[in-house]
């Protein structure tokens, strides 16, 4: 078993690293089962691919196995064989009724975070210049309508914000609203999450529809005061 | 399943009303005109009024089935296309540098062709013909705008097949002299026909995505104005390359099954050195491939924002996860047949480079993870409360472009360090300047990868037009320049080197050939999910904005159903080849055979199975 020892502890090692180490690190936090499960996945993968490269290492590996498996004059280990073969049907029986099995929990989601636009919304152009009054006026109407939720500092920790889920977007973090155009945002926020279409379901989405209340001319100087206020720039093709 | 239930309950009514007696008879015709049910379904949307739009039939429907044969034809003609590229330049160097087994390599890269060709057309035929059945609006409506293009493309096909039959059945008689030289062009003429072949095509799928319609001009010149569509060039590089890259990795996959049952050891060297060059063929060209990935997909975006959102963000978002977990895998495999081929063909090498290959796997393990990590992750919901929302704070920084393109970089530099330690193995240098040379390839590495990860991560705080535009393409450069830097360093470096282990062919591990076999299959997968995704981008429209789709079928179906079709394809795909590739070596068995009769077969095997004139010179 010696030469499966280290594999062993690598996989326990990795295993403990990403549930108990990387969620304690400073502004982390806990990863969800999908993403443990790739990450030894990858681990095992190359794990084998290693030990299997050549020749010695592959026995080295492979051997202990099957002596374990189907081996003579195991000694002790023989009472462990006959416990992998009744636990890990068991344990496969066990995964499966997990996994179908009827649950009152609700189903674990693959959200579309940002579906396509409609046609009408793509390739708009902001049509109030970027000026420092404007991008003023827009910071303005952000605080009033905007900030509650997605706070005084851009970074979606407005006083509102506990109150969702999912919280509201982080215009601060450089995969939001930089990944976008402007024409984008437009919609999203004249729309709201009502206006999400149906590839965006299921539609957990508590932004209001602002184009009942805001013309559109204050929507595009919210738009030029987020990016502003936010230090980060739209997705242009020029 | 409704109308076999509507077509029991009917069968039941009436066999309870013409009572006993009279109750086989009338079962017997119920039952024909039940069968029969599928014809009328077909035929019925043709006897209403007004010109046809769309047919269907039952069970599979109209679109699975143009899906399935789309798909299959689509994966046939990428292998007739790519094979001939690489079998030409094998000829090429058998022709220039004397050496007869790449002679005989490509001889056996343009047997599987012959006979992959002519299914390949027959696939084209009956995709034509259910697309002019299922389709006719459509099909009149493209007709109209690329008709001076058809009949390009006929013409085309007829010197494609002449040539081809020319370039396979001369190659025995074309072997000396100026003949060889007129069998050399023949082969580039192949390829040049093929290259048109491919792009016309390409050219129509590519303007229902990305439509240039002109509303006057003559036809000529509203054809070409469709043709030379924002879409059409990113298609045409990024195919073929991919055409070599499936045509790569098929031909070693092929290596790989003959060399796990053949038994001599000549066959077993052949088989293993093919096997070799089919890896090296598909490797080489996945280096280039994400980069004309990376083009097409920005050309996309800039072209429809609605579009490229649809792809990277919509709901096909998660297709690129899937993608990066195949293409890792196909990474994995390719770097792992490296590693495998050193420590088995290279007697002593392995202590060596263990350490080597133990940092590679690791570093190209990370790029993986990174590259697989989504940037909206699926999650419960307590998962998700406890990361607030469908994004990690800490590692949802991975899930956008500027990481996926710096890993991608990086695990081509690593793969292409994985080819030149393989290039190097069992060879000593002898040439004074090597420690210099050696120790500029390694400056160049660091410094390259270095850089690679510095601009990814200032990605992170330039507008996202700097990135693409300026950083992204750096970063493309950076690679491409190491492999030209290091690549004739290398060579320069070997020309003068001592040999000192002595490569073995024949002697990898049965797992070399199912690590060949995997590595095809992924990279069909591969191909069948992003045909989905091309045509799925287009969503309702058969033509984006200029042609709605009315048809039933006008959604795009659930990834689970989509994942079913594309594993469907690429299992009938390999069932084809295998198929093929048996009838092509059924000659080659019959004359290995020993047997009174056997030896008189050679002028009788059937032509189309490309066995005929095979290896007639050497018995």
């Amino acid at each position: 078993m010696g030469a499966l020892g280290k594999p062993i502890i690598l996989m326990v090692a990795m295993y403990a690293f990403l549930k108990f180490v990387l969620p304690n690190i400073p502004g982390s936090a806990p990863l969800p089962s999908s993403l443990i499960f790739l990450y030894l996945l990858l681990t095992a993968g190359g794990i084998f691919m290693f030990e299997t490269v050549s020749g010695e290492s592959k026995d080295a590996f492979w051997n202990p196995i099957q002596r374990f498996l189907t081996g003579e004059n195991i000694g002790g280990l023989q009472a462990l064989r006959y416990g992998v073969f009744i636990l890990f049907p068991l344990l496969v029986g066990w995964q499966t009724y997990g996994s179908t099995a009827v649950s009152d929990l609700p189903p674990t989601e693959s959200r579309t975070i940002h579906p396509a636009p409609p046609g009408e919304y793509t390739g708009l152009s902001n049509p109030v210049p970027k000026t420092p009054d404007n991008i003023m006026q827009g910071k303005g109407f952000y605080a009033a309508y905007c900030s509650p939720c997605h706070g005084g500092n851009f970074d979606g920790k407005g006083p509102a914000a506990r109150g969702f889920i999912p919280a509201p977007a982080n215009f601060a973090d450089p995969t939001t609203i930089a990944m976008l155009q402007e024409s984008y945002l437009f919609w999203r926020i004249k729309k709201g999450g009502v206006g999400l279409p149906i590839e965006g379901a299921p539609w957990k989405s508590a932004m209001p529809r602002w184009e009942v209340e805001l013309p559109d001319e204050w929507i595009w100087k919210i738009i030029l005061g987020e990016y502003d206020g936010a230090h980060q720039s739209p997705r242009t093709w020029e | 399943m409704r109308v076999i239930q509507q077509g029991v309950s009917m069968v039941q009514r009436a066999l309870r009303a013409v009572g006993s007696h009279g109750e086989w008879l009338a079962g017997l015709l119920l039952m024909a005109g039940w069968l029969a049910l599928p014809s009328v379904g077909i035929a019925a949307e043709g006897t209403t009024a007004g010109p046809t739009e769309y047919r269907d039939i039952p069970y599979v429907g109209s679109r699975n089935l143009v899906w399935i044969v789309a798909q299959l034809h689509l994966l046939l003609a990428g292998f007739v296309l790519g094979v001939p590229m690489f079998a030409w330049l094998c000829e090429v160097i058998a022709w220039r540098g004397g050496e007869k087994r790449y002679d005989k390599l490509a001889k056996e890269f343009t047997k599987l062709l012959t006979s992959a060709y002519s299914t390949t057309a027959l696939f084209g035929g009956i995709l034509l013909f259910l697309l002019v059945a299922f389709y006719p609006k459509l099909m009149n409506y493209l007709t109209d705008v690329f008709f001076p293009s058809f009949l390009l493309y006929c013409l085309l096909f007829l010197l494609e097949t002449a040539t081809l039959y020319l370039y396979w059945y001369g190659w025995d008689a074309m072997q000396d002299g100026r003949k060889k030289t007129l069998h050399v062009f023949l082969g580039f003429l192949l390829n040049f026909f093929a290259l048109f072949i491919m792009i016309i095509p390409n050219a129509w799928a590519t303007f229902q995505s990305s439509p240039v319609v002109l509303a006057d001009g003559t036809a000529f010149e509203r054809a070409w104005a469709a043709t030379w569509n924002p879409t059409w060039w990113p298609i045409n590089i990024h195919r073929l390359i991919a055409n070599v890259v499936l045509g790569g990795y098929i031909c070693g996959a092929y290596a790989g099954v003959r060399y796990l049952s053949v038994r001599s050891p000549e066959e077993r060297e052949h088989y293993d050195w093919m096997g070799y060059v089919g890896n090296f063929i598909g490797v080489f060209g996945l280096l280039a491939l994400p980069f004309a990935g990376y083009w097409l997909m920005r050309e996309i975006y800039q072209y429809n924002q609605q579009m490229g959102i649809t792809l990277m963000g919509g709901f096909l978002s998660w297709l690129f996860i899937l993608q990066a977990m195949l293409i890792g895998v196909l990474f994995l495999g390719s770097n792992y047949y490296f590693w495998l081929g050193i420590t088995y063909r290279i007697p002593g090498s392995e202590g060596k480079y263990r350490r080597a290959m133990l940092m590679m796997l690791v570093s190209l393990l990370l790029c993986l993870a990174v590259w697989m990590t989504p940037h909206s992750l699926v999650a419960s919901i307590e998962e998700a409360q406890k990361m607030g929302g469908a994004h990690h704070p800490l590692l949802g920084v991975l899930g956008v472009m500027s990481a996926k393109m710096t890993v991608s970089n990086l695990m081509i530099l690593i793969t292409f360090m994985s080819f030149v330690m393989y290039w190097r193995a069992g060879k000593q240098d002898t040439a004074g300047w090597a420690k210099l040379a050696k120790a500029v390839m390694g400056a160049v590495l660091v410094l390259a990868s270095l850089a690679v990860i510095v601009l990814g991560v200032w990605g992170y705080f330039v507008p996202a037009i700097v990135r693409i535009n300026y950083f992204s393409t750096s970063q493309v450069l950076i690679v491409i320049f190491v492999i030209l830097t290091i690549t004739p360093l290398t060579a320069l470096l070997l020309k003068s080197a001592k040999t000192t282990t002595e490569m073995v062919w024949g002697s990898m591990p049965p797992r070399a050939g199912y690590s060949l076999v995997l590595n095809a299959i992924m990279v069909i997968l591969l191909m069948t999910l992003m045909g989905y995704a091309r045509s799925s981008s287009r969503v309702h429209w058969h033509v984006y904005g200029v042609m709605r789709d009315t048809s039933p079928y006008a959604y795009s179906p659930a990834l689970g159903s989509a994942s079913f079709i594309m594993a469907f394809c690429t299992f009938s795909f390999c069932l084809i080849v295998a198929f093929i590739f048996w009838v092509a070596t059924m000659g080659d068995k019959s004359k290995a055979a020993p047997g009174p009769g056997k030896g008189e077969l050679p002028h009788g095997i059937p032509a189309m199975a490309g066995g005929a004139p095979e290896e007639q010179s050497q018995r």
